[in-house]
């Protein structure tokens, strides 16, 4: 039951912000600084889940496989591979070392 | 691109675009289905979920905060917040393609990251509206038939951490994060935030550390805003 609550908060909050944008009239969400703040606002959360799902199992701490992984995936992206080729990398690699140790 | 020129493109040319990026984010909701089963939520909610919020970062997001034993509310706050972002897409998508009001409700279901590159690459109204439609409607049929699949496929591999699958969640925000980091700002963001993330996490309820995480945006503006004053009174 708290899934499917969680589910619909997200599908209604979600959706509210996207229609948000295309109704309101241009200028009010122009400022600048309101501006800088929403395009590094994905910046700061996207960072901390990386480095979160990377090296914690619940609310604990670890490096694991996962973190070469994540690792491969980097170089991936260095590589400028395609998008699911960079998921694969952590894949595979995680995988691997698992498989290995 | 030779192709933009002048006052057009050719529909064509603007429909391939957009199926090159419908097909190739489409794909990746098999590593949505797949992590969300592997994170415990039943095949009728991972498919909810890409049916009904349909944006990526926020979906993996919500999986991740719930399966690390958040509540609902904070887990959706994260989640939510992710999203924001596509109001802003919106603001400018609004402008460029000039919808009819009936039509952004329906629109707006699909005001996401991937139609707003397509969208914003093209150079008239007409290839701008073809782009957005051709981009959203492939990925939003795509993505939800990988996500049942991965989905599927989860429920039948069982345990999806032997094959590295639980991977795949923070590779995909890797992967949308890395282009972002263009200047040191947005690096310093992202540093704070990991470091936030982390010291945070063993200490706070699940699912809070990330939203704590997220104040490295302001926090990072404030100083950069403070320095950009200090400099220009030095200057007088």
């Amino acid at each position: 039951m708290n899934i499917w609550l969680a589910i619909a908060l997200t599908a209604a909050g979600c959706y509210a912000v996207k229609l948000l944008g295309l109704l309101v009239p241009a200028g009010v969400l122009e400022r600048p600084l309101v501006q800088r703040l929403a395009a590094l606002l994905p910046v700061a959360l996207l960072a901390a889940l990386t480095a979160q799902q990377t090296f914690a199992e619940g609310q604990q701490l670890v490096l694991d496989a996962k973190a070469a992984g994540l690792a491969a995936a980097g170089v991936a992206f260095l590589l400028r591979a395609p998008f699911l080729l960079i998921i694969a990398a952590a894949v595979l690699v995680t995988a691997g070392v698992r498989a290995l140790g | 691109m030779p192709t933009a020129q002048g006052a057009g493109k050719a529909d064509s040319a603007v429909v391939r675009d957009a199926l090159g990026v419908g097909l190739a984010v489409g794909l990746s909701g098999f590593a949505f289905g797949v992590t969300s089963v592997g994170n415990g939520l039943s095949l009728l909610q991972t498919c909810a979920l890409s049916l009904l919020v349909f944006t990526g970062a926020s979906q993996f997001a919500l999986v991740g905060a719930l399966a690390g034993g958040g509540n609902p509310v904070t887990a959706a706050a994260g989640a939510f917040f992710l999203g924001v972002r596509n109001a802003f897409y919106g603001l400018r998508l609004s402008q460029l393609l000039q919808l009819p009001r009936a039509v952004r409700p329906f629109a707006a279901h699909w005001v996401i990251d991937e139609t707003t590159a397509v969208t914003l690459a093209q150079p008239t109204r007409r290839a701008r509206r073809i782009g957005f439609t051709v981009t959203g409607l492939t990925l939003y049929v795509l993505w939800n038939l990988t996500t049942l699949l991965g989905g599927l496929g989860a429920e039948a591999i069982g345990d999806t951490d032997a094959w590295g699958l639980d991977a795949a969640a923070p590779a995909t925000f890797l992967a949308l994060l890395a282009p972002m980091l263009r200047t040191a700002t947005e690096r310093a963001v992202a540093l704070l935030a990991i470091v936030l993330g982390l010291v945070l996490l063993p200490v706070l309820p699940a699912g809070v550390p990330v939203l704590v995480a997220a104040l490295a945006a302001p926090l990072v503006l404030f100083v950069e805003g403070r320095k950009i004053r200090a400099r220009e009174r030095n200057d007088r």
